[in-house]
């Protein structure tokens, strides 16, 4: 694949880790609002899965947890067999759509400041040889996501494009085990998230990391992923619409050399909040992208608790 | 004919008319003047220009001769040391109070309801109680000042906080910051341009609470000098007295706004238009 900065990854650890991620029956309620229920997955180690649904739908939730920003109801999220830190640890690297990078702080004092809070104390500034090799790291990152030039520039004067590379450089210099993407190209332009989509790409290949991002692009989904999770409901109660929650309905696992073209088609057609035709978009691309389906699965999922509605 | 407010004049222009309103102040005083004391030379109620110029030059560059001070500069300073000195406690405060009071949410619930209550204390109608406990010296001058500034910056910084989005500080756990890191790294510096805006605000109650302690009891400073003199009709005195007071005020309002742009740099990049 075309590398478009090809500096060595110096800053990402070489050896080789697995990481397995299982969330095993897992709840999520507010109140009487059941978001999700009975949600159960495997991820084998460097995975690249997307989670597909349509608004509301808990996709974002099921995120949160997984970042413990969230705690379930039920079930738990275990990552290497063991069961998941309360608060949001360095193990888990995030990028959120908004606000993810701090806007006080230069792009380079931005990438630099996770291993600085890291091994530092209240004031954290690391002295001497290790702040240059730190820099020396900070700078191959930036480089390698396109930002070589812009190091001393604050967030604000960056595009919003520029500011999710800086994320992701800021995620993957701690060296997480688990990326999570919250929809971090949902407010770019096309063309833009084009490149973008060759950048994760190519930093999940040579990185070896599980990916776990939140879509609600169909598209976005079949070409990067190879794993698709489709979180929604799979009954509707049109007497008590919040009785039930959503869990994964289709699960796909997708042979990675045999990913659509990363061209961006028909933006319109593709990308959709309505849960109806989110429905009827993802039956056809399942249907397209059959050559390239090894399995599909999602009905171990079926809810356990059976609930009275209302 | 274009529509109003789509006409601005040039930046030169911009300058000439903001000097206008001060210079026909100052005439439509000079004609008031003249006129009041060609019909009465010993009116006291507009003195002339040179009137004004007498009686600095008497405070400001004559040694008193019972005191040995120069009057005005020993009573600039003996305000300034009030006003800084109960300026900085009340920052301190802020810092010490509304910081960890908007992020962690035991003392957020704690804290909130009683700092809000206390900052719709009319800080005046308190200071016979300061004068009581404190006495009539330099302290329950300071303490009015705190009691005034103190708790509105404090409830100010703690908004502040809250406003930070939350994506900020789980980005900071994932990065493995410790509470006090996220607080002194992450949520300080966003909080910082807030603050020099809200102390820009805050001046003017600080100049009030500073004057009418001065007024009441006092041995010095600048709001003592003109309740002083006022028994005497002594505009000469105290028209210039309010005129550098408005000026010390006006130069820290500039000053802290430099300080800001300096300061949080990325801040007012922001708010430039790109």
């Amino acid at each position: 694949m075309d590398v478009p900065h090809g500096l060595p990854v110096a800053a990402l650890g070489a050896e080789t880790v697995m990481t397995q991620i299982s969330v095993r029956s897992l709840c999520k309620e507010y109140d009487d609002k059941c978001i999700l229920e009975n949600v159960n997955v495997e991820l084998p180690d460097h995975e690249f899965c997307m989670v597909l649904g349509p608004s509301g739908a808990g996709k974002s939730t099921f995120l949160r947890i997984l970042l413990s920003m969230e705690e379930p109801t039920r079930g738990k999220v275990l990552i290497d067999g063991e069961p998941i830190d309360a608060e949001p640890q360095p193990d888990r690297g995030v990028v959120f759509q908004r606000y993810s990078v701090f806007p006080h702080m230069t792009a380079l004092q931005n990438v630099m400041i996770g291993p600085q809070l890291r091994d530092g104390n209240w004031f954290t500034r690391l002295g001497g040889a290790k702040k240059k090799e730190l820099r020396e790291r900070a700078l191959a990152l930036l480089g390698e996501v396109g930002l070589g030039d812009a190091g001393d520039k604050f967030p604000s004067q960056l595009s919003g494009g520029m500011q999710q590379r800086l994320a992701i450089a800021q995620a993957l210099i701690m060296e997480p085990k688990v990326l999570l993407l919250d929809e971090p190209f949902g407010a770019l332009d096309i063309s833009t998230k084009r490149s973008m989509h060759q950048l994760i790409l190519d930093l999940w290949e040579r990185n070896k990391m599980t990916i776990v991002m939140v879509t609600h692009d169909i598209q976005e989904a079949f070409t990067l992923g190879t794993r698709i999770l489709m979180v929604d409901k799979k009954r509707d109660d049109p007497h008590a619409p919040e009785a039930f929650g959503s869990t994964i309905t289709s699960d796909l696992r997708l042979d990675p050399s045999r990913r659509p073209p990363l061209a961006v088609v028909d933006d319109e057609a593709q990308d959709s909040d309505d849960a109806g035709s989110m429905r009827e978009i993802f039956a056809r691309w399942t249907r397209d992208a059959a050559d390239a389906i090894v399995s599909t699965g999602g009905a171990d999922n079926e809810p356990s608790d059976k609930r009275q509605a209302g | 004919m274009k529509r109003a407010f789509n006409y601005a004049p040039n930046p030169r222009l911009g300058l000439v008319l903001a000097i206008v309103p001060f210079a026909v102040a100052l005439i439509v005083y000079f004609i008031g003047s003249e006129m009041r004391l060609a019909e009465n030379p010993g009116d006291k109620l507009m003195p002339a220009f040179s009137s004004f110029y007498d009686a600095m030059v008497n405070l400001a560059f004559t040694e008193n001769r019972r005191t040995g001070e120069y009057i005005f500069w020993t009573d600039t300073l003996i305000s300034l040391q009030r006003l800084l000195t109960g300026l900085g406690i009340s920052l301190l405060i802020c810092l010490l109070v509304g910081l960890p009071m908007g992020f962690l949410p035991y003392l957020k619930r704690t804290f909130e309801a009683f700092v809000a209550v206390v900052s719709l204390i009319p800080p005046l109608a308190v200071l016979p109680i300061l004068f009581i406990i404190f006495g009539l010296g330099e302290t329950s001058k300071i303490v009015l000042i705190v009691f005034g500034v103190a708790p509105f910056l404090t409830r100010d910084v703690a908004i502040a906080v809250a406003q930070i989005p939350r994506e900020q500080i789980i980005k900071a756990q994932t990065l493995g910051a410790s509470t006090m890191q996220i607080l002194i790294q992450v949520i300080l510096p966003q909080v910082m341009p807030r603050l020099f805006d809200s102390l820009r605000l805050s001046l003017g109650a600080a100049w009030l609470f500073l004057i009418a302690a001065e007024a009441i009891a006092s041995e010095g400073g600048l709001g003592y000098r003109i309740f002083l003199v006022r028994r005497f009709l002594s505009m000469d005195v105290i028209l210039p007295y309010v005129a550098w007071i408005t000026f010390l005020a006006f130069a820290m309002d500039m000053l802290l706004a430099w300080m800001s742009r300096t300061v949080c740099r990325w801040r007012h990049l922001e708010l430039k238009p790109s």
